[in-house]
């Protein structure tokens, strides 16, 4: 396999502002396919922004995004589709849709991108939901779930496809220790797994170390730090050293 | 702040989008008929109730100005015709921006601000096809059947507010109601609500669709439905009106 092939996301001088802030000043980053990037920075920093970048939700202002060997930047329509369909992206606030139950927000991809039967599509919400402990839950409206439950839902809802790709946005946010683990866990497991190549934009020092093979710490736009968690630990940024301590 | 020519603009461009995705596949029939079912369905009670009291209140003020000239048995058919002409088509219409109309605003909006519209686009699903089309189709299908309906319930109030007066028989009512009156006064009048089925429903659609900003966006994307799908509904009545007694002769009153 050529390096090039083993590049899952290429990010490359990528520039995003909103109005006169900059929040993201030419980054340049490759994730290899099967790696954990965990992006840890302060508030306000571009770490979502990044993920929405690479999933493209938003568009950069300048640089180039690369998923495989597809130019995001340059897609369009169904070529788009084709790339996000090999994504999943689980959102800070899971983003469950409130209408649907937890059975129809799994459904609802599998019914209109796959050409899979009804129980086909049955045997995969039950596996992932039982992957996630919520199988007894699935008639449920998301309203009915605990913060816990609906970030799991959320990630269960982003893993129906079966994604080569996961970029998951602060997954342990308003949970407490032992929740936020349970889902370092299931992240951990995919990556193990299915090999799933994943970034997660994180607070938590703790889950990061757990599941991200490398860190990355952003600070005003820049990568401030990249490696592993004991490179950071010993970096020359006090931010960095700061970030990547141990609360 | 947009000017009002922008917002013209990006809603003209909003409604041809709709337009031209209403016709292409693939098709969300499940969620066109949910919807119909939520709009429909949610509507009657106070589709009906609204017709029921305007048709009692319609007969107690023309009742006493008829009776004067002798023309009391003119009633049954003065409120078919204000019905089936004016009164159900424009009130139905205006009820259902008001509830309707919110409530697609906000729940568009809603999605937008809780980032569930993200994640349907990240899911490579098609946002705008999902949210949007089968929304205003609903509405255009909708609108005609509780127009109709509200009819009937001005009828009804109407012969409920008669009885009460002159103990006239339900089958009197209804035969005088329908005399004189042509096919030509109920469909074209009833048909033109489609028309502001999808003014509603694309008005609605855009504001949610559009506006991105949080709880206070929610709030505005519902009043800004209201008031501004109330506006076209009844300047699309002015013209809509005037076509259709240039189309249809006979049903000018």
């Amino acid at each position: 396999m050529s390096e090039s092939q083993e590049i899952a996301i290429t990010l490359d001088r990528v520039s995003k502002s909103f109005g006169d802030k900059d929040v993201l000043c030419e980054v340049s980053l490759s994730i290899r396919r099967g790696e954990a990037v965990c992006i840890l920075g302060r508030s306000g920093m571009g770490k979502s922004v990044m993920l929405k970048l690479m999933i493209a939700l938003m568009k950069p202002d300048g640089g180039r995004i690369r998923i495989g060997n597809d130019e995001l930047t340059q897609l369009k329509g169904e070529e788009l589709s084709r790339v996000r369909r090999s994504m999943g992206f689980l959102f800070q606030s899971a983003a469950l849709f409130d209408s649907y139950t937890l059975h129809d927000n799994l459904a609802l991809p599998l019914r209109r991108l796959t050409s899979k039967s009804k129980q086909e599509i049955e045997e995969i919400i039950d596996r992932v939901l039982s992957q996630v402990g919520l199988q007894a839950d699935k008639q449920k409206m998301p309203v009915e779930l605990s913060g816990g439950m609906r970030k799991r839902a959320g990630l269960a809802r982003a893993l129906v496809l079966e994604p080569d790709v996961l970029l998951v946005d602060e997954p342990s946010s308003g949970l407490d220790r032992i929740t936020a683990s349970e889902i370092d866990d299931l992240l951990l497991e995919q990556k193990t797994q299915r090999h799933t190549t994943m970034v997660v934009v994180t607070h938590d020092i703790h889950g990061a170390k757990r599941v991200g093979d490398r860190l990355l710490v952003l600070d005003r736009g820049r990568i401030a730090g990249l490696g592993c968690a004991e490179e950071l630990e010993t970096s020359d940024n006090e931010i960095v050293r700061k970030l990547v301590a141990e609360q | 702040m947009k000017n009002v020519f922008e917002i013209i603009g990006a809603l003209s461009s909003f409604a041809f989008r709709v337009i031209v995705n209403a016709f292409k596949a693939p098709w969300e029939f499940n969620e066109v008929w949910r919807q119909v079912g939520e709009m429909g369905v949610r509507s009657l009670p106070l589709v009906a109730a609204s017709g029921l009291a305007l048709g009692v209140v319609m007969t107690l003020h023309t009742r006493s100005t008829l009776v004067t000239f002798g023309a009391a048995a003119m009633i049954p058919r003065l409120q078919s015709l204000s019905f089936f002409v004016e009164i159900g088509p424009l009130v139905a219409a205006l009820l259902v921006a008001g509830r309707v109309g919110a409530g697609i605003g906000a729940v568009i909006a809603n999605m937008r601000a809780t980032e569930q519209i993200d994640a349907i686009e990240a899911l490579s699903i098609d946002s705008f096809k999902l949210l949007v089309v089968p929304r205003v189709i609903a509405c255009v299908l909708v609108l005609p059947l509780l127009t109709t309906f509200m009819d009937f319930c001005g009828l009804l109030g109407g012969f409920l507010s008669e009885y009460a007066e002159s103990h006239l028989s339900l089958a009197l009512y209804m035969t005088r109601a329908f005399t004189g009156i042509v096919w030509s006064n109920f469909i074209p009048p009833t048909l033109k609500t489609a028309v502001f089925g999808f003014l509603i429903g694309t008005v609605a659609s855009y504001f949610g669709y559009t506006i991105n900003e949080g709880a206070e966006g929610v709030g505005r994307a519902a009043t800004n439905s209201v008031v501004l799908s109330s506006l076209l509904v009844i300047l699309a009545d002015v013209i809509l009106v005037k076509l259709i007694f240039l189309l249809f002769p006979e049903s000018a009153i």
